[in-house]
């Protein structure tokens, strides 16, 4: 593997990306278009691309609501969406 | 352990936020700046694939020389005492102090609602042009940019440059507003050149104004676009939707330190000094009127919160010019009145909450709406919303508490003062 890519999971499922790519790309490429489910369960995904509107957070590493858009993948995280 | 302390502390590593600490550590200020992002340079000089736009490197190799502290992925959440601020990164939370506070925090764009805008795949203008610097393929995706305002220009040449099928750049103005604005530009001879390239590099690229999206639909995300140009409303296919009209100032960490904000931004003095002795404002938060003036402004602001009022001063009537381009701005996107009836009674505007407009509008106003709809009481605190709302129905934001942004519990009891 290449030492500018990283390799991490989404939803169980590895995914390896460039790195500096930001989590929220990374659901994206592995075909996920839902990252949340609203209150009333309309699917949802980033909107402001800059950490303001909270529409791509996912759970990392455990931690719930992590905005996608502000964090770097590293190798081996674990990004589960809401879907 | 005391906090660390900076003769100025400046937020935000935009244009405006750089230009202000490099200013102010070249007078010999001791000098630090906070920015939520892991790079420099904001949102309009945001890195593409880990390079900084040619315009920033400047700013950065001489925040280098002269000592400025970078401290990234922190955010500015609470101010437990004066003079001292309460931040959070991954690590946990921190405070710093400061004799003089710089406020570069930018603006966001805003969002207008209409039938379908939530669906996954719609986006800001700015919002997928950051999700594209950070790594997502738009070769070949077929993608739709409206809205107002140079903005959309940027990001259509951007996502074309990078292989993306731009379909339609559709803008609210009209076409006569845009002409009158292109004839300014003769006094701007550098922002002419930067619209003549724009104006190649988009060749062959369809653009229509007084154009604007009245609805949107997909299944689980957007798959086509409606349009609407005078009488006629025809759909057109696409993958994403890149959405955004006008930019709004991020006032929220000025409004927390007292700061008092007028109807277009934070109000300032003439050095950029805020209505809180010590703290200044520059960019985008003192009022939208792009990066040259935000350049402008931070270089006043550097220069002034380090002492050096007569370098300021100097820099007085380059801040005009540029002040006259951002009148233009404002005048030439202004939103027209039809785009207040895009939102139907159903139409969410509240994303964080799900409430719809019917519901928010009959309410007398943002307190009201608050308490019965919960409307702006989510995590993104009414930035989404707000924006929205402001044109829609006149309302202005309300005062700020503490903390401005969701916080791990943690951080906010580090916070309480001492028993």
């Amino acid at each position: 593997m290449a030492a500018d890519a990283v390799t991490l999971r989404v939803n169980g499922a590895p995914v390896t990306v460039p790195a500096g790519t930001t989590a929220a790309v990374a659901v994206t490429l592995a075909g996920v278009h839902t990252f949340r489910r609203s209150v009333t369960g309309e699917p949802r995904a980033p909107l402001c691309g800059m950490g303001i509107c909270f529409e791509c957070g996912v759970t990392i590493n455990g931690r719930a609501h992590a905005r996608s858009c502000q964090i770097l993948c590293t190798d081996g995280i674990e990004v589960v969406t809401d879907a | 352990m005391p906090d660390r302390t900076f003769d100025v502390l400046v937020i935000g590593a935009g244009p405006a936020g750089l230009a202000a600490a490099c200013r102010a550590a070249e007078s010999g200020a001791r000098t630090a700046v906070v920015d939520e992002n892991l790079r420099p340079g904001g949102q309009i000089w945001r890195a593409s694939g880990g390079r900084l736009p040619a315009a920033a490197q400047p700013w950065v190799v001489t925040a280098g020389k002269h000592g400025v502290e970078w401290i990234p992925a922190a955010r500015v959440f609470a101010v437990p005492a004066p003079e001292r601020l309460a931040l959070e990164n991954a690590e946990g939370e921190f405070s710093l102090a400061y004799h003089s506070l710089i406020l570069a925090t930018g603006a966001r764009e805003r969002f207008l609602p209409f039938p379908g805008w939530t669906l996954p795949n719609i986006m800001g203008a700015g919002g997928l042009q950051a999700l594209v610097k950070s790594g997502l393929p738009v070769k070949g995706k077929k993608v739709i940019v409206a809205g107002t305002g140079p903005l959309l220009l940027a990001v259509a040449q951007y996502l074309h440059e990078h292989g993306a099928d731009v379909r339609l750049i559709a803008e609210q103005a009209t076409r006569l507003a845009l002409v009158r604005f292109a004839a300014g530009l003769l006094l701007h001879p550098e922002k002419m050149m930067q619209a003549a390239q724009f104006a190649w590099s988009l060749f062959g690229v369809k653009h229509l104004t007084s154009c604007w999206p009245v609805a949107a639909a997909g299944e689980g995300k957007v798959q086509s676009v409606t349009l609407r140009r005078g009488a006629r409303t025809w759909a057109e296919s696409c993958d994403y939707l890149a959405c955004g009209f006008g930019l709004i100032p991020n006032t929220e960490p000025a409004a927390l330190l007292g700061c008092r904000i007028g109807a277009t931004g934070v109000e300032v003095d003439e050095f950029q000094q805020c209505s809180v002795k010590g703290v200044y404002a520059a960019g985008e938060i003192t009022g939208i009127g792009g990066v040259d003036l935000a350049g402008a402004e931070g270089e006043i602001a550097g220069f002034a919160a380090a002492g050096h009022a007569d370098r300021a001063r100097r820099l007085f009537h380059m801040r005009e010019t540029h002040r006259n381009f951002a009148r233009a701005l404002d005048r030439t996107f202004a939103l027209r009145e039809e785009l207040k009836t895009l939102a139907r009674p159903e139409t969410i505007v509240c994303r964080c909450e799900d409430v719809p407009f019917g519901r928010i509008r009959a309410c007398s106003g943002w307190r009201d709406a608050k308490l019965h709809t919960r409307c702006g009481m989510g995590p993104c605190q009414g930035r989404v919303c707000g924006g929205a709302l402001e044109f829609l129905l006149g309302w202005k934001p309300e005062s700020v508490r503490p903390p401005v942004l969701p916080v791990r519990a943690g951080s906010l009891a580090g916070t309480e003062p001492s028993p």
